[in-house]
């Protein structure tokens, strides 16, 4: 029945097409056409494309400067004539030639030329060779990284600790190993350089706080909380971190921690100046630190510490379980130095006074930071000369987010006899008279 | 990471390419011509080598099991975590402490998923603890698992003697002492372990500068700077170079260095297919004639981020093509020879050595001492204004302590071992053996029917193995039965559907231990049915006469 009915209506179509008018034919075949000449002609492109020919394009890429790879650097540059030090950069330092007192390297415990240390470190050296030739991933984990790992992990009263083989890696990698976009971070102007890099490379929201001001960090976290309330479905996924520094290298200051948390989630240290050794480790809860095993970048693409320094490592952690007393005996130190500084004229003392390494500052300073430095180098470079080697603090200038003030670090040691630091305080008093009169 | 679907092949003649008749951007490559190029510099220059690099595509129903593996764990994750969440079974993972769990979670809970139910499984493969130095032979330490890997425990047991294709040990100089590193002994005893300060403070050793000079020798550049970790080279020097307004085109494979490097410098960052030139190209004119999106302004500088060896690939770069398109548009080149210096070329100086090409044209050289020098740390190298500017500016320089001694003496030794400065020929004969064995092994793993990834020269060697339950299976069977040491790599340092073994060719590995492990990979393919290459050639023994192997220089 149903081709029946087809077919009569195709018959009915046959006969219509027959009846109809030239005109109304023609029109239609026209628009026929146009539909298939539609379907089948290329999409209308942007106008800009197609306006450049092939040898304009060639003359274009003739003509093209690139700005030179590297701008040249002025011969002059403090950066590249620095100090070559021959010989350990120990307690007696040669630096240049010139047999100095050491107060620039940050050998806190004078852990760098300690013969336990290197008998453990060739110990190490004997059985493993020197290199590990992979990540931890792949065999390049070695028993001593899990010792060192476990001691590390109990010196620190943590459940658990991760190591680095490079102490400017580990927070710049553990930063983004937890905060991604979006999370917002609180943290104190005076953060070092590691700690911004970290920042910069986990692409999170960063308020800074005036340095070592809970008060100012309380107004952000509380104006953050207005923010919250505002869009609580956004505040439900969006982790809040806080930042601080224990002792900021930048300032010589202490953060007030006891006001800020009642417990810490997440501990990172460098094991490249007391500890004598190369590398970081950050500690903490298991639950925390276990993360990093899978998304610490530098932990999970690069080579693992060469076993001789985690060895030296954990023998100076013998040694600092050992004799607890040499940390009283560098706060004395420290003490000392710090109040024999006092009242130089032209320099003012900036950190805690049982911070071992401090910055000596210009008490007025010139307009131009150039100016500044100039003068501090003097200072330096006279001390040098009379066998004390001291330092200014190296910053890129371009980088920071907020640049310390140029200054001259001082460090103490326990190494340093008390003769010395007076002679020491004695010198710098000396010179800055002569320097900046 | 990776794209799927990123594999590309190098022929021999540049305008001859096989497509697949399924459109696939997968080629399949077999020997094909001689390349006879010249550079575009106008300077001759021919070279007989034969490029033979192959990418072959699995068959089907490989590719659709593995899918459905990964399906079917999945669907059983979902499943374990449902009970987990409901009590029924127990939750061995470290939880939040009880105070903050009302915090926003600090994980993301799908982050996690593929960690707790697929890595979980099988994580017993990786992390594997060893006792010895990472020589040809090694130590691992035993240890069992008592709840499926959520934690281990140490049976005190050590397997001795594991045949290592797990480390990267190119020349065989990661090995435990002997006389010739009585060197480092002296350094260590006089200059300790730390150094406690920065490049630009007090930490520039006298050492360091020796070590800088001898690089600088060894690459034939003018000068060269050392740093302490080779991850950080890279992150901490690309920003040094280019900033905001600067192009770079990177390579779609590169490591997660380069990548983080490029990212901290606030460039634009635009990723090209892996070596193909083509693409690369398109790029670079684009670039050129359009300038920066929108506002049209020219850009500052182009910089091409390439590796010299990709390790997961087992590909090397394409480097007198790119050398060529460098100089058309002027763009700068950037080289990661981490896996590719010691190992690559007829004196072990990399890939601009394997082509034949003069090291002064490439802007650029870093490189890094883990690999092929036993050691640890990175160097860059090139022009000496290149080197003067990174002195100052590098991040490195002035914020990250400098290179301990006697780490700095090994690779001082190690260099001078392979220069032959030290008397002998030792170092060139270990560069040839490791060619020697690279090729042997890569043509004998052919033969038998794997599917292997890369260039013939390259002593990386990935074999394919897809599915998941394999990559598990095959790593606790040559460990436990054959007592061979191999890394096994999955998502996501590669794409989902393409699991690898990746084998590396030491030059101290002796034909002996060759053969072991190829027999043991024939009995575990055999096993385990890896064996899914479509070109299986027949064994020909005249190719195992070493003399056929001698390289062309």
């Amino acid at each position: 029945m149903a081709t029946a009915t087809e077919q009569w209506v195709l018959v009915e179509m046959v006969q219509a097409l027959y009846e109809a008018p030239a005109y109304h034919l023609i029109l239609e075949g026209i628009l026929i056409l146009w539909i298939i000449r539609l379907l089948f002609s290329k999409t209308y492109k942007l106008q800009e494309r197609s306006d450049l020919t092939v040898k304009e394009k060639e003359e274009l890429i003739e003509e093209w400067q690139p700005e030179p790879l590297v701008p040249p650097v002025p011969k002059d540059h403090p950066a590249l004539n620095y100090n070559i030090v021959s010989g350990p950069p120990s307690h007696k330092i040669v630096v240049n030639g010139k047999e100095c007192i050491n107060f620039a390297s940050f050998n806190f415990l004078g852990l760098l030329d300690n013969p336990r240390v290197k008998a453990a470190a060739l110990a190490s050296l004997k059985k493993y060779g020197v290199g590990t030739c992979g990540p931890r991933g792949f065999y390049g984990t070695f028993d001593v990284h899990l010792d060192l790992e476990d001691r590390l992990a109990k010196f620190m009263k943590t459940e658990e600790a991760i190591i680095y083989s490079y102490g400017f890696a580990t927070i710049a990698s553990a930063i983004p190993a937890y905060s991604k976009r979006g999370d917002i971070v609180f943290v104190d102007r005076a953060a070092c350089f590691a700690i911004q890099k970290g920042l910069q490379a986990s692409r999170s929201d960063i308020k800074l706080f005036k340095h070592n001001d809970m008060a100012d960090l309380e107004r952000l976290l509380k104006e953050q909380e207005i923010e919250d309330q505002k869009n609580p479905r956004k505040a439900r996924v969006t982790r809040r971190f806080i930042v601080v520094e224990g002792l900021y290298m930048n300032t010589g200051t202490i953060c007030p921690l006891p006001e800020l948390i009642d417990d810490i989630d997440l501990i990172s240290a460098n094991m490249e100046n007391a500890l004598a050794s190369i590398g970081g480790f950050c500690c903490g809860r298991s639950f925390v630190i276990d993360h990093q095993r899978l998304s610490g970048q530098g932990y999970c693409f690069s080579a693992s510490l060469p076993p001789l320094l985690a060895a030296a490592a954990i023998e100076a952690l013998n040694i600092m379980e050992e004799n607890p007393g040499i940390f009283a005996v560098l706060k004395e130190k420290c003490r000392q130095i710090h109040k024999a500084l006092q009242g130089i004229s032209g320099l003012k003392v900036v950190g805690e006074s049982f911070s071992p390494a401090f910055h000596l500052q210009l008490e007025e300073s010139t307009r131009s930071r150039e100016q500044d430095v100039r003068l501090l180098q003097e200072i330096v470079d006279q001390c040098m000369n009379k066998n004390i080697a001291l330092t200014q603090a190296r910053y890129l200038e371009k980088e920071e987010k907020c640049l310390p003030p140029p200054s001259i670090r001082v460090v103490v040691t326990v190494e340093q006899t008390e003769e010395e630091l007076e002679r020491a305080a004695s010198t710098i008093k000396e010179v800055a008279q002569v320097v900046l009169l | 990471m990776a794209n799927p679907g990123g594999g590309t092949v190098c022929n021999g003649k540049l305008h001859n390419h096989k497509k697949q008749s399924n459109g696939s951007q997968r080629r399949n490559c077999t020997k094909n011509g001689i390349v006879k190029e010249a550079q575009q510099n106008g300077k001759p220059h021919f070279y007989d080598k034969l490029i033979v690099e192959s990418f072959e595509e699995a068959p089907l129903h490989v590719v659709v099991f593995t899918y459905m593996a990964y399906g079917i764990g999945t669907l059983f994750g979902y499943l374990r975590d449902f009970l987990r969440n409901w009590g029924i079974e127990k939750c061995n993972a470290a939880v939040e402490r009880k105070e903050q769990k009302d915090f926003v979670p600090l994980y993301q809970d799908f982050e996690n998923f593929y960690t707790r139910n697929l890595y979980m499984r099988i994580r017993d493969n990786w992390n594997r603890p060893i006792c010895s130095a990472p020589g040809p032979l090694f130590d691992v330490m035993e240890r069992v698992s008592d709840d499926y890997n959520w934690t281990f425990r140490f049976t005190g047991r050590i397997i001795k003697d594991v045949i290592n294709m797990g480390s990267y040990n190119f020349l065989g100089l990661a090995d435990k002492y002997d006389e010739s590193m009585k060197t480092i002994k002296d350094v260590l005893e006089v200059y300790g372990t730390g150094v406690a300060s920065t490049r630009h403070e007090m930490g520039t050793l006298d050492k360091h500068k020796e070590l800088e000079d001898l690089v600088a020798k060894f690459l034939n550049v003018e000068a060269a700077m050392v740093f302490g970790m080779g991850f950080a080279t890279n992150s901490m020097n690309i920003p040094a170079l280019v900033g905001k307004g600067c192009l770079i085109l990177s390579d779609e494979l590169n490591h997660t260095s380069l990548v983080l490097g490029a990212r901290l410098s606030g460039a634009t960052i635009r990723v090209f297919k892996h070596n193909n030139t083509q693409s690369l190209e398109k790029l670079l004119r684009d670039a050129v004639i359009y300038g920066q999106p929108r506002t049209r302004r020219a850009w500052k500088k182009i910089l091409i981020l390439v590796e010299g060896t990709y390790s997961m690939e087992g590909s090397i770069v394409h480097l007198p093509q790119i050398l060529a398109l460098k100089k058309k548009y002027k763009a700068y080149l950037y080289i990661d020879e981490a896996h590719s210096i010691g190992a690559v070329g007829p004196t072990g100086r990399g890939v601009t050595e394997f082509f034949g090409l003069d090291p002064h044209e490439v802007d650029v050289l870093m490189g890094t001492f883990t690999k092929s020098f036993g050691a640890s740390g990175g160097y860059i190298a090139g022009r000496k204004d290149l080197v003067d500017y990174l002195r100052v500016h590098s991040h490195s320089a002035v914020y990250a302590t400098s290179m301990s001694p006697p780490i700095a003496e090994q690779i001082i030794r190690s260099l001078k071992f392979i220069m032959g400065l030290d008397g002998t020929t030792q170092g060139l004969q270990r560069v040839q053996q490791l060619a020697k064995n690279t090729r042997y092994f890569r043509q004998r793993l052919q033969e038998m029917g794997f599917i292997i990834y890369g260039n013939e020269n390259a002593s990386v060697v990935p074999l394919l193995l897809y599915m998941p339950g394999k990559v598990a299976a095959f790593a606790r069977h040559m460990l436990q039965e054959k007592k061979i040491g191999v890394v096994v790599v999955g998502f996501p340092a590669t794409p989902l559907a393409e699991a690898r073994a990746r084998f590396c060719v030491s030059a101290s590995h002796t034909r002996e231990m060759l053969d072991t492990v190829l027999e043991a990979l024939d009995e575990t393919g055999d096993l385990l049915r890896l064996k899914y290459s479509r070109h299986k050639k027949s064994a020909r023994p005249e190719l195992y006469d070493e003399t056929s192997f001698e390289l062309e220089d």
